[in-house]
């Protein structure tokens, strides 16, 4: 192991889901503070903050968490990258780590959005009784639903078309047969938002958003935070046994930006970012896809799941119709995909997600998945996309 | 479209494209913001490609026939409506597929459609607003 490996202490998420009763920053607290206690730490040990929030990112909600939790002066970096927004919290205080700033690096990322209903709508402009272009297409008026569709249901149900397109096989019931699987999945998660097993007909017969998304497939829309905190291999060895018995090797950390790709203006493409980062975490980890016993990736509708199988290379290329048809992705299948629930279950607390699911391959590793628990597990990955886009893929190990 | 040119047909014709980069003609066609560098093509206005950072740009037009190769039958509003992506001779674009019932059956990968343009109506100076979909050709 490289000298230069950084390593995870202490995570936590709270429950997902309606927290009427707590405000961001209460999110934020919980989930930190939790966090410090299980890495056995104090936070004047921490050196540098890095905290992700979409929905106040202006608010500068690191400072205000500093408020609540301790004021130690350490540089807080506020970020703010789509759905990649807590992955990208998380490799802030990475890479001060690396790069030798601090020893102990801590990364939040908390979202209120119970109740938000739908993202990436643009309000109306204001009413005019000539029309009047504006913006880069000069349009006199909002495009939605005029030059197709621009709201994220609607987005990835193209995405995941546009694959059955190319290869074939993609049905509106076996897109619903995912999110079957991680609606079952995570009727063994306590901290998941929905905990209910939905039948087949259930999926398929629910309100259609945008087909072929039903209700169901969409991910759900909650309140939740999550935390982790990273120290330097020097540091980690200097630690209780008891914590580095526990600790999580991060073996790759890589962030991507979505290169140009003919039509992307048209159709985001979620697929060669997603691609690129997998290609260097597993180069950075020396790993490959057949080495990973869980995986957790970024199942924002149903749609999406079954093109990150191709993107993260679980399948050969053209081949996640038949990965999941194998049975792959259940809990017992060979290469589990969100065991947690996903997205679709556990929720989607935007800026949490990206920690969170981290934190969910961390508890396996740990071997402290509870019901869950795939067992040996040695190897994960997590991966998350925000559209825009950036793309974080994380892989952790168990090494001691 | 520039703004002359705009305004030049606004003047003419009395109608404007729903976005500058339909064009008006006997025979409305998009065009699209190519660049003379590399060859990416871009609906919108650009700084410079994001393809090869080149600031050169020409106008073309784009294919008014084409397949769709995916979409979605979008049920958040009142009126249900079909977001599409069609590639015409190698060009994505994105439209509202009309003339099409919006349901599962009545909408399949691979489908050849064209273009089409509709009024949305006119405003206080009399000006009449076109939009512009693509509907399937029919067989």
């Amino acid at each position: 192991m490289g000298s230069d490996a950084v390593w995870i202490i202490g995570s936590n998420m709270t429950k997902f889901g309606k927290h009427p009763d707590k405000d961001v920053v209460d999110l934020a607290a919980e989930a930190s503070r939790n966090a410090l206690k299980d890495a056995g730490v104090s936070l004047a040990d921490v050196g540098v903050l890095g905290v992700g929030n979409l929905m106040n990112a202006g608010a500068g909600i690191g400072q205000q968490l500093q408020k609540q939790i301790g004021q130690t002066g350490i540089p807080v970096f506020n970020v703010s990258n789509a759905c990649a927004t807590g992955a990208t919290a998380l490799r802030v205080a990475v890479m001060a780590v690396k790069a030798g700033e601090t020893d102990v690096g801590m990364a939040v990322g908390v979202e209120k959005l119970a109740g938000a209903g739908l993202l990436g709508q643009r309000g109306p402009k204001p009413e005019s009784d000539t029309w009047e272009p504006s913006g880069r297409h000069g349009a006199l008026s909002s495009t939605e639903g005029r030059i197709g569709t621009s709201i994220m249901p609607g987005v990835f149900a193209q995405v995941g078309m546009e694959y059955g397109h190319k290869y074939g096989g993609a049905s509106f019931e076996l897109f619903a047969r995912i999110s079957e699987k991680n609606h079952a999945h995570s009727t063994l998660n306590p901290l998941a938002a929905y905990q209910k097993r939905f039948t087949l007909d259930e999926i398929m017969n629910d309100v259609m958003i945008a087909y072929p998304n039903t209700r169901p497939m969409c991910s759900g829309n909650c309140d939740g935070a999550a935390a982790m905190i990273v120290v330097s291999d020097e540091k980690m060895k200097s630690m209780p046994s008891e914590v580095q018995k526990r600790a999580v090797k991060i073996s790759a950390s890589v962030l991507t930006s979505d290169p140009w790709v003919d039509g992307c203006q048209i159709l985001p493409d979620v697929n060669t970012l997603t691609r690129n980062a997998a290609t260097q975490a597993y180069e950075q980890a020396g790993i490959g896809p057949e080495d990973l016993d869980l995986v957790e990736l970024h199942d924002c509708f149903a749609t999406a799941e079954l093109v990150h199988y191709d993107n993260l290379m679980l399948c050969e290329e053209g081949g996640a119709v038949d990965f999941f048809e194998s049975g792959a992705p259940w809990r017992d299948g060979r290469r589990p995909v969100n065991v947690s629930g996903g997205l679709q279950s556990k929720g989607h607390p935007i800026a949490a997600t990206g920690i969170a699911n981290i934190h969910e391959i961390v508890m396996h590793l740990r071997g402290e998945a509870g019901d869950r628990q795939i067992e040996g597990a040695k190897v994960g990955l997590a991966h998350v996309i925000g559209l825009g886009s950036a793309c974080g893929v994380h892989i952790l190990e168990k090494v001691a | 479209m520039s703004e002359n040119q705009k305004s030049d047909q606004k003047a003419k014709t009395g109608k404007i494209p729903f976005v500058d980069y339909l064009v008006l003609d006997e025979d409305p066609y998009l065009q699209a913001n190519e660049c003379e560098s590399c060859g990416a093509r871009y609906f919108d206005r650009r700084n410079a490609c994001a393809s090869c950072f080149d600031d050169n740009f020409r106008q073309v037009p784009i294919a008014t026939e084409g397949e769709v190769t995916s979409f979605s039958i979008v049920q958040m509003g009142p009126i249900p409506y079909v977001s599409a992506v069609v590639n015409c001779d190698g060009t994505s674009v994105k439209c509202t597929l009309m003339n099409v019932e919006a349901t599962p059956e009545s909408v399949q990968l691979g489908m050849n459609v064209k273009l089409m343009t509709y009024s949305m109506g006119e405003d206080s100076e009399g000006t009449e607003a076109i939009a512009f979909g693509f509907e399937p050709v029919s067989s």
